[in-house]
């Protein structure tokens, strides 16, 4: 079940989308969110659909498996692109049985909300996939690095970040490990009503909870060992390095953002 | 003479002190570490072997008696440089590896003491070398094996060139090729440094390898001496939950069996020397 | 009840970047009422036959038989709890599967599942409190409130509760010390010998595998290289050599004093004592001549 999966994993590589400076990928996540709005008609989400492509072309990920992977979300979609199908009232009718009318702005609209959510989701999803957590972490500290001026503890926060990440194989193996032993105990977490269900879990979520604290008090321990007092006077071992091909990935955003605002309608 | 490292003097300490119910987990304890020396304690699950583990560095304070640390009493003040002093290495792999890679895990203390970065580059790799882990400079924590871990655990603890090196049943969770490589990466070091050992076990093989043994039993220290003192009381020992030497339990068993032996034999090679000379060269 | 793997395979994360495949074409037979030890390296894939035991994992190629009921790849499959009750499952550190306010009530949670009632599940509980070892007192208590050791005889406690027919033992004593191993590892084959338990033991041990099983099968690689008793598994040191695994000690031993000698004792010394009696009669007979 959760080894299906890959939303926030990496997959290791050596693509030139893996070796982007993580901090490049970061900024172009966050400034692709706003280009994606400058879209508003066909060509222009056309534009977008093959610029997405474009990028998971580059980033040597295999369409199946990215696809595959993110099923839950492609759920969640299809869904929204339904909600829009039925609730949006405007322009010609295109199609009419018994109750149900769907107009050609909602077709119009649900493909549109949809596209932008789907290539939203896919470049997400390649920065994280071809992005080691602590390179994201790194990324995110030295961005975040002006803010504490304003007594914003980025060191300690983007710490608690890469150690939860460090954790995450571990307590899903272990989840997985419960999990399995409570239902070699009878309990089933899969079938009855949902109060059944909500009972079921009960008996995962305690040892979870008891594990993952027993881990944080271990982990406490042992980096009090080593010597680890908050961030002050402490030096770095990651360094990043912005190369040219930082600048350029994110220039030809800048170039996508121009493109479809003369394209736009 | 040689140079006290570490030493406890009537050390007792209880976890919950306002509980009367409670017994301390440590209770007048006493002993001494020298430089250069590799001690083992031994006891039983409970036995309140971690616990004189956090009072050695300072993780405890003991309610009374004193810790010194190189002739030093151990207090707030001294706390952080006998911390940069002294490696420590846990049971558990898992919880113990802070970096998101092995690299970064050993990096780890280096940074915490802001060692200059050209410098933490190659003191990350020599490190690694010597625990033989070079290879797996990148690897993540949940793609190596118990025993990799904790040689990175290891690494990440000498990585300062501390004097000391404190592993608290740092083999427990291993399985026996994993046990192996720790143990042979401890005596190695041994062997290239000065490095004193202290380490917390109940793998007999690992108390052997020490040059005395200190032995707990519910709090008190039972027992101090070689390893051959202390495997000399026989059943003793294994009424308080310890395992004794093979060679040791076939001698006791022959004996059982009306075959007489000139001792009860810690190695094997004794005791087959012992049946070659006593009852089969005749 | 009989189990058998018929060219059991496996695939972790099947279809995905991260498939792993744990376990080739693994053939076994498991008769009813034997002992049967597991033993091979780390990730050789025994934990991964384990959980196929008791349908916790469905071979992905291959069946598996487990008493009437069959499990194989693809089908679907109503009877699985059937088996779950029949088999049970001690995890390696068992405790953290404890959960409930008090030790009586964790230990009755898998009875309960499977329908026993609440009394029965109750006599049980304490019952089995008291056989392994624990004080009375502990039923009432929280289980997070004791100790390593007492815990890991409370969730054994936990699964010997169903009435297993057979019990799944991965590296049960894994982190206890040597006392409380003995007394587990006697605790188990005692069951095995009284109730008639089938017992199948993984095991890094080879002592272990080799004083309590009646038959061992060698995981590596995925597959299972070797099945046998104990004495045919154990007299051909190169291969276990191959697959990373050692002799018992006593076996080791028994080499050594045999090179000194120049002469072979008459069995394969599976344990200390059975060792130490060859030595002893080999020794006197010896004197005599
Ligand atoms: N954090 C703690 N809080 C309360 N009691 C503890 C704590 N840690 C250990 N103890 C108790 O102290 C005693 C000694 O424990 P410990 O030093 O962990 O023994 P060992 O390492 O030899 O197994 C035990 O009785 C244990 O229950
Ligand atoms: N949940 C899992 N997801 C992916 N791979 C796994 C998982 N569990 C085990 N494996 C892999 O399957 C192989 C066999 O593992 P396992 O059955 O646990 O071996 P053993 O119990 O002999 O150590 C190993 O290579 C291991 O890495
Ligand atoms: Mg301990
Ligand atoms: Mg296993």
């Amino acid at each position: 079940m959760l080894e299906k999966m890959i939303f926030g994993r990496y997959i290791p590589g050596d693509s030139f989308i893996h070796r982007l400076d993580a901090r490049a990928k970061l900024i172009f996540v966050f400034l692709f969110i706003a280009v994606v709005f400058i879209a508003n008609n066909w060509i222009t989400y056309g534009i977008l659909v093959a610029f997405t492509f474009l990028i998971i072309r580059m980033s040597k990920i295999r369409l199946y498996f990215l696809i595959n992977g993110l099923k839950p979300v492609v759920i969640l979609i299809i869904f929204t692109f339904l909600l829009h199908l039925f609730f949006t009232r405007e322009g010609a009718v295109i199609f009419e049985w018994k109750f149900i009318k769907i107009y050609e702005e909602g077709l119009r609209q649900g493909i549109f909300i949809s596209i932008r959510f789907f290539v939203l989701v896919i470049l997400t999803s390649i920065l994280t996939l071809t992005t080691t957590p602590i390179s994201i972490t790194d990324a995110l500290e030295t961005l975040l690095n002006p803010l504490k001026k304003w007594k914003l503890p980025v060191h300690e926060l983007a710490l608690m970040m890469s150690i939860s990440l460090r954790f995450i194989p571990t307590l899903m193996d272990e989840t997985d490990k419960i999990m399995k032993a409570q239902m070699a105990r009878g309990s089933d977490m899969t079938t009855g009503s949902m109060k059944e269900r909500v009972n079921a879990i009960v008996p995962l979520l305690i040892p979870l909870f008891v594990s993952a604290f027993k881990r944080a008090e271990d982990l406490a321990t042992a980096m009090e060992v080593r010597g680890y007092k908050g961030g002050e006077g402490r030096t770095r071992y990651r360094k990043l390095e912005w190369a040219a091909k930082d600048t350029i990935i994110i220039l030809s955003l800048v170039v996508l953002a121009a493109v479809l605002v003369y394209f736009r309608s | 003479m040689k140079r006290e490292i570490i030493s406890l003097q009537e050390v007792t300490f209880t976890y919950a002190e306002e509980d009367e119910n409670v017994r301390p987990a440590v209770n007048n304890v006493s002993y001494t570490v020298y430089e250069g020396e590799w001690v083992a304690i031994v006891g039983h699950n409970g036995s309140g072997k971690s616990t004189l583990a956090r009072l050695m560095n300072g993780l405890l304070f003991p309610q009374t008696g004193q810790v010194r640390v190189f002739g030093e009493a151990l207090n707030e003040q001294s706390l952080w440089e006998t911390r940069s002093q002294m490696g420590m290495v846990f049971q558990n792999p898992d919880n113990q590896f802070v970096g998101a890679t092995v690299q970064d895990d050993v990096a780890f203390a280096l940074e915490n003491n802001g060692i200059p970065f050209e410098e933490m580059v190659e003191r990350v790799k020599q490190s690694l070398v010597k625990v033989k882990m070079s290879d797996f400079m990148n690897s993540e924590p949940h793609h190596l094996s118990g025993g990799q871990k904790q040689r990175v655990a290891i690494a990440g603890a000498i990585a300062l060139q501390p004097k000391i090196l404190l592993l608290d049943e740092a083999t427990s969770m291993l399985d026996p090729q994993g046990r192996e490589e720790v143990l042979s990466t401890v005596r190695q070091l041994r062997e290239e440094t000065d490095l004193t050992v202290i380490s917390i076990t109940h793998d007999l093989e690992e108390a052997l390898l020490a040059d005395r043994v200190i032995m707990m039993n519910q709090g008190s220290k039972y027992a101090e001496g070689s390893p051959e003192e202390i495997f000399q009381r026989g059943q003793e020992l294994v009424d308080l939950g310890l395992d004794l030497p093979f060679a040791m339990n076939i001698s006791r068993l022959l004996k059982t069996q009306g075959i007489t032996l000139v001792a009860e034999h810690m190695s094997e090679e004794e005791l087959v020397n012992d049946l070659w000379t006593s009852h089969f060269n005749k | 009840m009989d189990i058998t793997l018929q060219q059991v395979s496996y695939a972790y994360a099947k279809n995905t970047p991260f498939e792993k495949r744990a376990l080739f074409d693994v053939d076994l037979h498991i008769p009813s009422g034997s002992y049967q030890a597991i033993i091979g390296h780390t990730g050789s894939g025994k934990s991964t036959v384990l959980q196929h035991l008791n349908a916790l994992l469905k071979p992905t190629d291959g069946s598996i038989q487990i008493g009437d009921v069959e499990v194989s790849a693809g089908k679907k499959n109503k009877q699985l709890r059937k088996v779950r009750q029949k088999v049970g499952i001690v995890f390696q550190f068992p405790e953290h599967q404890l959960f409930d306010e008090t030790v009586l009530k964790d230990i009755m949670f898998g009875p309960m599942n499977f329908g026993v009632p609440e009394q029965e599940a109750k006599r049980r509980a304490i019952e089995l409190v008291s056989l392994l070892g624990l004080p009375d007192e502990v039923l009432e208590k929280s289980p997070f409130d004791l100790s390593g050791g007492q815990m890991r005889r409370v969730a054994i406690a936990g699964v010997l509760a169903m009435n297993p027919e057979v019990l799944v033992l991965d590296e049960p004593t894994a982190g206890l010390d040597p006392k409380g191993r003995k007394e587990i590892m006697d605790l188990f084959y005692r069951l095995h010998k009284e109730k008639g338990l089938t017992t199948i033991l993984v095991t890094h041990s080879m002592e272990d595998a080799a004083r309590y099983a009646d038959r061992i099968a060698i995981m590596h690689d995925g597959k299972c290289v070797l099945a046998g008793t104990p004495q045919e598994i154990f007299s051909d040191e190169g291969r276990l050599m191959d697959f990373r695994l050692e002799l018992p000690q006593s076996m080791k031993f028994q080499k050594k004093v045999e090179q000194m000698m120049g002469k072979k004792l008459p069995a394969l010394c599976l344990t200390e004592e059975m060792l130490a009696e060859e030595l002893a009669r080999f020794l006197k007979k010896e004197r005599e001549l």
